[in-house]
C-alpha cells in the first residue's frame, strides 16, 4: 500500500506526520474554543432574555 | 457597543453559515486528494528521490503563511478605514492559522533540507524570510493578547500589521542582499513552477486549493468564535448593569 | 518644539534619568563577548562589527521603556495630545531626544569598544558612519514600538518582541556596512540602503506612532 520511499522514508513520513499532527492540533483547538465561546454566548443570551421579561 | 453587534456580524454569520459546509467539505476533499495523489501516485524525482513528496505539504503551507498575512493586512486596512468590526476580528482569527502554516513550512523545509542540503537549517534568504515572518506573527498575536479593550486592541494590531508589512517586505530584500554576500541561494528550488513537470504540478495545485479552502473555513469559523466572545462580553456588561 | 526637546534632554541627563545606563550596558555586553567565545584576536576581529552593532541595538532597545512610559503615567502625553503642536511632531522630537541621549553616545563609544574587540584599523571610520546613519532609524522605530505598547501594563517584554523584528533590516544593512568596511570592501550600497531606511523611518513612523498613541489615550 505505502509506496517505496527508499532511503528517505523517514524524512517523508516524518514531514507528513508532523504536518498533519500540527493541522489536527490547530483544528481541535479551534473547534474547542469555538464550541466553548458559542455555548457561553447561548447561556448569557438566555439569561438576558429572562431579565428582559422579568 | 451599539449597532455593530447586530447589523454587520449577523449578516456575516448568515453568509458564513451558508458557505462553511461547502468550504469544509471542499477543503477536506482537496487536501485528501492532493496529498494522497502526491503521496501514492507520483513518481520520485530523479535527483531528490521520494523527498519530492514533501512539497505537497510544504508549498501549500508556505503559500497560506504568506497570503494569511496579506489577508490580515487587507482586513486591518478595512478596519482602520471603515470600522467594520468583523474585519478586525477576521484578521485576529487568521493570525494563529498563519502562524501554524509558517511553522509547518519551516519544519517540512528543515526535514527536506536535512537529506538534500545536508543540513536542517541554512541561512538562505527564503528560509530566513520565513523565520522573520514567524516572528512577526508572534508579535502580532502577543499584542492582541496584551491589550484589554477590544477596540483599542484592534486599532493597535492594525497599525502594527501595516508597519510590520512594510518592514517584512524590507526584511525580505535586506535578507536577499545579506545572504548573497555569504553564499549563493538555494541550489535546488522547486517553488519555481516553470521547472516542475505536470506530474508533480497537478497534485500540487489540488493541494494548494485544498489548503486555501481549509484556511477559508478556519477563518470563517474562528471569526464566528471571536464574534461570539465579543457578544458575550457586551451582554455580560449589560447584565452587570441591570443587576 | 525646542522647549519639548530641551525638557526631554534635561530630564534624561538629570540624576536618575537613565542617561548612561544604555552606555554601561553596551560596555558590559562587549566585555562579555570575549568571555563567551574566547580571546582569539582573529576571531574577535572578524565578528567585531556585528557584535558592536548588535550591542548598540540592544542598548537602544533597553532604554525604550522610558521613552514614553513616564510621560504617560504623569499625564504629560495627554497634554501633548491636546497641545497645538501636532502629536506627530511631538513624537518626532521625542525620538530625536532619545537619539541624542542614547544613539549618539553609543556612536561615540563604539570606536573605543572596537579596540577591545580588535576591530581592524580601517573599520573604525565605517563603523561610526554606519552607526550614525543607522541609529536614528533605531530610535524612530523604538518610538513607534513605545507608542504601541505604552498603555499596556508590563509592556516592556512585549515591546521587545514587537520592536526586534522591525529592527531586522536596519541591523542587516548597518552590520553589513560595518563588516565590509572592516575588511576593506565597498560599502556604498549598504550605507545608502541604511540611510534610506533611516530617512524613511524619520519621515513616516512619527505618523504611525502618533496614530497608535491616539488610539491608546483616546
Amino acid at each position: 500500500m505505502i509506496p517505496d520511499l527508499g532511503k528517505y522514508a523517514e524524512a517523508v513520513l516524518g514531514a507528513y506526520g508532523l504536518s498533519l499532527l500540527l493541522l489536527a492540533a490547530l483544528l481541535i483547538l479551534t473547534l474547542r474554543r469555538g464550541k466553548k465561546a458559542r455555548a457561553a454566548l447561548r447561556r448569557i443570551e438566555e439569561e438576558t432574555a429572562r431579565h428582559g421579561k422579568g | 457597543m451599539s449597532l455593530w453587534e447586530y447589523a454587520n456580524p449577523v449578516k456575516f454569520l448568515a453568509l458564513s453559515a451558508r458557505v462553511q459546509p461547502f468550504a469544509w467539505a471542499a477543503a477536506a476533499i482537496g487536501i485528501f486528494v492532493g496529498l494522497a495523489w502526491g503521496f501514492f501516485a507520483t513518481p520520485d524525482d530523479f535527483r531528490q528521490g521520494s523527498t519530492v513528496k514533501i512539497i505537497y505539504i510544504h508549498v501549500p503551507a508556505a503559500w497560506i503563511a504568506i497570503n494569511a498575512w496579506i489577508m490580515m493586512l487587507v482586513a486591518s486596512l478595512v478596519w482602520l478605514v471603515r470600522r467594520h468590526h468583523v474585519s478586525a476580528l477576521a484578521a485576529k482569527a487568521a493570525a494563529p492559522v498563519g502562524l501554524v502554516m509558517t511553522v509547518i513550512g519551516l519544519l517540512t523545509g528543515a526535514i527536506w533540507g536535512q537529506p538534500m542540503w545536508g543540513t536542517w537549517w541554512a541561512w538562505d534568504p527564503r528560509l530566513t524570510s520565513f523565520l522573520i515572518l514567524f516572528l512577526f506573527y508572534l508579535g502580532y498575536i502577543a499584542l492582541w493578547e496584551a491589550v484589554e479593550d477590544p477596540d483599542t486592541a484592534a486599532d493597535l494590531t492594525s497599525v502594527l500589521c501595516l508597519v510590520g508589512s512594510v518592514f517584512a517586505l524590507l526584511s525580505r530584500y535586506a535578507v536577499l542582499f545579506w545572504s548573497q554576500g555569504l553564499h549563493q541561494g538555494a541550489s535546488l528550488s522547486l517553488d519555481k513552477e516553470e521547472n516542475i513537470s505536470n506530474v508533480f504540478w497537478l497534485p500540487l495545485v489540488v493541494s494548494i486549493g485544498g489548503f486555501t479552502l481549509l484556511f477559508l473555513a478556519l477563518v470563517l469559523y474562528r471569526t464566528g468564535t471571536e464574534i461570539a466572545l465579543r457578544r458575550t462580553r457586551a451582554l455580560g456588561v449589560r447584565l452587570d448593569r441591570h443587576t | 518644539m525646542i522647549a519639548l526637546l530641551v525638557r526631554d534632554l534635561r530630564l534624561a541627563f538629570r540624576a536618575g534619568g537613565g542617561f548612561g545606563l544604555g552606555l554601561a550596558f553596551f560596555l558590559i555586553l562587549v566585555v562579555l563577548v570575549p568571555f563567551s567565545i574566547g580571546p582569539q584576536s582573529a576571531l574577535l576581529a572578524s565578528i567585531a562589527p556585528g557584535i558592536l552593532w548588535l550591542g548598540a541595538l540592544l542598548a537602544c532597545l533597553l532604554s525604550l521603556d522610558r521613552l514614553l512610559a513616564l510621560d504617560f503615567e504623569d499625564g504629560t502625553l495627554d497634554v501633548l495630545a491636546t497641545a497645538p503642536l501636532p502629536l506627530e511632531a511631538a513624537l518626532a522630537v521625542k525620538g530625536l531626544a532619545h537619539w541624542i541621549t542614547t544613539g549618539l553616545p553609543l556612536v561615540l563609544a563604539a570606536p573605543v569598544l572596537g579596540v577591545l574587540l580588535n576591530l581592524p584599523a580601517q573599520g573604525f571610520g565605517w563603523l561610526v558612519v554606519s552607526l550614525v546613519l543607522g541609529t536614528p532609524a533605531l530610535s524612530m522605530i523604538g518610538t513607534f514600538g513605545a507608542a504601541l505598547t505604552v498603555g499596556i501594563k508590563r509592556g516592556g517584554l512585549l515591546m521587545s518582541l514587537l520592536v526586534l523584528p522591525l529592527y531586522v533590516p536596519t541591523l542587516i544593512f548597518g552590520a553589513e556596512a560595518a563588516r565590509r568596511g572592516a575588511v576593506g570592501m565597498a560599502v556604498e550600497t549598504p550605507l545608502l540602503l541604511l540611510a534610506g531606511i533611516s530617512l524613511g523611518a524619520i519621515a513616516l513612523l512619527p505618523f504611525a506612532a502618533a496614530a497608535a498613541l491616539r488610539m491608546t489615550i483616546r
